[in-house]
Parts: structure tokens; sequence; C-alpha cells
């Protein structure tokens, strides 16, 4: 109790400002903005927002965004652990550099991330011979550009650092002395990285699969870029877009229905976010 | 010899961190390596145990060359400097996990794990996790761990480092009984004299990647052979202008060193001394120290300054105070070895060890008594 009090005197006028306008300002910016989008979804009745989920292309933009989610964050995960782990436990040249180049999807403009594919794999892209050499040879019909894989692609690439940046905090201050006493001991890789490794890292790794989940269902713009096809290769947030653009009332109240799965779907993220932040800690 | 290194070098880049080192180690001993941070020492242990390689040389063990024998077939027990416990295991896991490698049947790992919780005082501590677990708990915890698969040869990394003042001397004593109650050859790393010349029986003392000296406490500290070993051992001062104190004159040498012990300082009307106060000198006191249970006396000796111990239950002194100083011997080095300087003055009187004994007051039990 006397505790409480005395934090309270410590808040003082220069806190309550700042309390004050904190919660101005994420009410507008962030919780307003959010509740439109579940009122306006509503707006038509139930009836019309389960209708408006359950057409088909909304039922396929679904799983396209969770097919995607799904590859890019087991591809992710997967890559993570192995760079978390040789970033930190390895001193090699040019480890700087490698360090810097995953961070690359941090700072470059998803669309850019979707031309960049498109000029790679894309008809007159460099590595499209490749592609119909293997088509050829093997009687496949492999298509990346404005096809589900392009889409998996482009997901990946911009949720490629999550995980490896949770992680690579984690091991540094871990140190390697654990690990070489294993190893003395006569300890292989992989149960080194089983038994002492990853109980470390666990907590860190779930963190980044949710953060990278998060950011893989709500990709735009890289997409965008690859994916053209409604009905087929689209996802949610392009969906979204297409829904929205259509114009009509209905629609657009189709579109708001739509957001609000997604919007569920972020809150439930931050909660487990939360979650296992404290597991952490 | 059980373990043996002969010729081994090593660099790291430009650093040259093992310079021709050669020394072999008795079965069933107990060996310090002893010297400054960056002298080589714990490179010489990770080489014994296989963490870090040669540039060139031969590490033997027990009569075979295991330079290319992987660190687990070495047959080595090796505690860390921080300990390295598994920290997501209980005690009793990151025991058996040694054991568990070796593919041994559940029930002879436990009877084996329950035999060193016993050894080791841990009884009851088996479920809990190193965090849990205080600073000697954790070097116990270690030791258990690294003695396990029954190595023939124990390796520890600054065993003491990451304990605190008061649980580190409890631990020396615990460490040397345990190590010699399993019989186990074991090799220490340390910076710490004191912790050498308490725990091991033998000394190795390593400099700039090379071995300086090495033999039993009692003999690197009486007979110290270089110019290094003087200066590092003992609480010593390197004075250059040694020839200007009473009873020792210019020889061929760079400076000397002298050790608080080699020196007594009594007030000019003490009766005890009266037989040698011409030989004397006079200083004056320039600095008191309070040691805990001795002071410690800086003294100016015609320019020279000396530190000597004196007890507490001797008369008061102050700064500023004249005092008659004996000096008994100093080591005089040159650029590569030691010498003993004795007081000639004393010598000329015949007042040899066993005679000045009677003149010291026998009082700082910390300190070796000539």
């Amino acid at each position: 109790m006397a505790k409480g009090v005395r934090d309270k005197k410590k808040i003082g006028k220069a806190g309550v400002i700042l309390i004050v306008i904190s919660v101005l300002f994420v009410l507008l910016m962030l919780v307003l903005p959010l509740v439109s989008v579940i009122v306006n979804s509503l707006k038509e009745g139930f009836g019309f927002y389960f209708n408006s989920l359950s057409t088909k292309y909304v039922l396929s933009a679904l799983g396209v965004t969770l097919l995607a989610t799904v590859c890019a964050v087991l591809l992710n995960t997967f890559f993570g652990l192995v760079a978390g782990w040789l970033l930190t436990k390895f001193s090699f040249r040019g480890k700087q550099f490698l360090a810097t180049l995953i961070d690359i999807p941090f700072s470059i403009s998803p669309v850019i991330a979707g031309l960049a594919y498109i000029m790679t794999f894309g008809r007159l892209g460099w590595a499209a011979p490749i592609i119909d050499s293997i088509n050829n040879t093997f009687g496949t019909d492999i298509q990346i550009v404005f096809a589900i894989p392009g889409v998996i692609l482009a997901t990946t690439f911009v949720t490629f650092p999550f995980v490896s940046r949770e992680i690579i905090p984690v091991l540094n201050t871990q140190g390697r002395d654990e690990e070489e006493a294993a190893a003395l001991m006569g300890a292989g890789g992989f149960r080194i990285f089983r038994k002492i490794t990853f109980p470390h890292i666990k907590w860190a790794t779930i963190y980044g699969v949710i953060l990278c989940t998060a950011r893989a269902l709500g990709e735009f713009g890289a997409v965008a870029a690859l994916s053209k096809t409604r009905g087929k290769t689209f996802t949610l947030p392009l969906e979204i877009d297409a829904l929205y653009l259509a114009g009509s009332s209905d629609s657009i109240t189709a579109a708001f229905a739509v957001s609000s799965l997604l919007v569920m779907i972020a809150i439930a993220v931050l909660v487990l976010r939360n979650f296992f932040e404290r597991r952490e800690l | 010899m059980y373990v043996e290194l002969k010729d081994i070098n090593k660099h790291f880049g430009d650093f040259h961190v093992a310079n021709n080192v050669n020394f072999g180690i008795e079965q069933g001993s107990l060996v310090a390596l002893l010297g400054p941070s960056g002298s080589g020492k714990t490179t010489i242990l990770r080489m014994i145990a296989g963490l870090e390689n040669p540039d060139s040389g031969d590490i033997i063990i027990d009569g075979k060359r295991v330079n290319n024998i992987a660190p687990a077939e070495r047959g080595i027990g090796f505690v860390f400097q921080n300990y390295a416990l598994f920290r997501y295991m209980t005690v009793y896991d990151n025991i058996a996990f040694g054991l568990e490698l070796k593919k041994m049947p559940k029930d002879k790992i436990k009877e084996r794990v329950n035999e060193l919780l016993a050894l080791t005082n841990l009884n009851g501590l088996e479920k809990r996790y190193p965090n849990q677990l205080s600073g000697g708990q954790r070097q116990r915890v270690a030791f258990a761990r690294a003695i396990a698969p029954n190595p023939s040869l124990l390796l520890l990394d600054e065993p003491f480092a990451a304990i605190d003042a008061k649980v580190r001397q409890e631990l020396r004593t615990w460490l040397r009984q345990m190590i010699y109650k399993v019989g186990i050859t074991s090799i220490f790393v340390t910076h710490d004299q004191d912790e050498a010349v308490e725990v091991a029986d033998r000394i190795i003392i390593t400099n700039k990647g090379c071995i300086e000296q090495i033999g039993s406490p009692i003999e690197i500290y009486k007979t110290p052979e270089t110019p290094f070993v003087t200066e590092f051992i003992g609480q010593s001062a390197v004075i250059e202008d040694y020839h200007r104190l009473n009873g020792f004159e210019k020889g061929d040498y760079k400076g000397a060193v002298i050790r608080p012990e080699f020196v007594e300082a009594f007030k000019s009307d003490n009766q005890k001394f009266k037989n040698v106060i011409d030989i004397s000198e006079e200083g004056e006191i320039t600095d008191i120290l309070f040691r805990g249970n001795s002071l410690e006396l800086t003294i100016d000796l015609n320019g020279v300054p000396i530190t000597v111990h004196r007890s507490l239950e001797r008369r008061e002194v102050r700064v500023g105070e004249k005092m008659r100083v004996l000096i008994f011997k100093l080591f005089a080095f040159d650029d590569e070895k030691a010498y003993l300087l004795e007081n000639s003055k004393l010598k000329e009187r015949n007042i040899n060890n066993e005679h000045l004994e009677s003149y010291l007051y026998n009082e700082n039990t910390n300190s070796f008594v000539i």
C-alpha cells in the first residue's frame, strides 16, 4: 500500500501529461481504427458476416495465406536456428557481413522484394532458363512468379530475419562453455544441440516463430507483386484489397469482415506473445 | 612421467602463446600451472585436453601420443573456469551426462551418481538446477561431473576464480583433500600464487609462453631461478640500487628483489637487537598500512623504499619515525638468472640462519620464516 502511494507521487505532472498523450495516441491511431473494422464488418448482421467469409475467393485466400505462412515459418525457423548457431558459436571471415545481410528484409520495401523475384524467376529473369530446363527434363510444370511458389517465396523473404534475430542475442549471452564441456565428454553435434543449445533458446525460438507468423499472415506488398489471380494465388490481404476496390457497399462490408479475421488472428498472436515473453524472463 | 609435453609450440596469429614448452608430470601428483594472465597457462591446459591443437610438438598421456586423439578419447576430466554446468539439467543429469554418453546401463549410472553425490556432499541437491546452487556447490557439481566417467587425468581451469574470497579458502582445502582421496593426477591453472602454493605439490611457472621454473612450492619460494620468478613470487619489491644498502656490494646484476620477510625493522632502544644495531641502517617510516593481522611499513632507506611487516603486538610506530633496519638477504638478478645475496656484515659475524631466528619475532605466521 505504502509503496503504491509512493509510486503515484513519483509520477507527477509531467508523468500525467505523458500518459494522457500516449493513451490518446494509442486510442486514435490503433484502437479506434481496429474497433471500426469490427463494427463495420458486422454492419449487415452476422448472417452476412459469415456468408462473406465463406465465399470461394475468401476460402481460397485463407488456404493460400495459411500455406504461405506455414512454409515461411518452417523455412525461416530452420534457417534462423542454423544462422543463429553459426553466427554465435563460430568465428569466420565475413561473419559481420553475413549478420548484416540477414537484416536486409527489415530495411527494404516489400514491393521491391516482390519485383526482385519477378526479375529473377520471371519470364525475362536470369533463373527462368534454369526452371525451364528443369521442367523439360522432369516433365514438371513448375512456375514461380504469379503462382503459389512465388507467394511462398515472397512471404519467406519478408519474414526472413525474425527467428534468427530473436535467437542470436540469447545465444550470445550463453557463451560456448557448456557446448565445449559436452563435446569434451564426447557428445556429438546433434546431441549437444538438442540437450544444451536448444533448451536455452526454446522460448526465444517460439517467440520468433510467433512474430514471424504474425508478419507472414499480414504481408501485402511483396505478395501483391507476385500474385495476380484472385481465387488462386491471392492471400487474405490481397483479397481484402480486391473486395474493397470492388467498391459496392456489400463488398466493402465483406472486406471488413475478412479484415476482422486478420485482426482476431493478430490479437491472438499478441496474447501468445505476451505469454511467452513472460516465460522467457 | 604420466603426462609429458615435448617442444610444444602454439601461435594465436602473431602471438606466441607456447614457446618450446617441455615438462613432465608424475602419476598421482597435483600440479599448478601458475602465471600472470596471458602467460599461456590456460592454452597449455586446453592443449592437453585437446580443446586446442599445438602447432608443433608432442603431447603424451600415459605413454601414448594423443595429438591426434579426440578430446573425448583422452580419458580427461575437465573443470571449466565458470564450471560450464548445463543450466537446463539438474545436478543429477549434469553428473550423469558423461556416463550416458558412455552408454552405461541406467542402474549403473544411478549407482555412480549417488556415489559421487555422497563423495561431494551434495546429497539431497540432485533435483536442483545450477542456478539454485551456491558457488561452492557448483564447484562440487563440476568436480563430480568431471570425475564421473573415471578419467585418469583431471584438468581444472582457474577452479576458484568464480568463488568469493571467504569460501575460496575452504574450497582449496576441500579440493586438495578430494583429489588425494580420489587419487587422480591433476593439473590446475591459476594466477594466484597463494592458491598454487597451498594446493599444489608441484608448481610450473609460466611467463610469455615459456616455462620459467618447475619445482615444489618451497623450492620455488626459496630458490627462484629466473628474474621473473623472483619478482612474481612472494610480496616482492624490485629495487635497482641494492648496493646502497648496508651489507651488500654492487655485483654484475641488473637489480634485486627484497621481500618483507627478509627485513627487520626495530627501534634503536630495542635490547634484543643490540648486537646488530651497528650493522643496521637508519630509515624513516613513510607509510603505514593496516593489513588486518599485521602492519605493513614502508621505510625510506637511503632513498630506497623498503617494505616490512610488523606485528601488532610490538610497540607502536608512526609515520616519520626513525627506525633501524637490517636486511638479511635479497635476490639479485641479471637478464637470465637470479642469485641469493646474503648480508655480508651478518655473515662476517657468523650469524647464520639459525641464529637469525632468535632475532626475529616470529610473528607473521602467514609468511615463511627464515
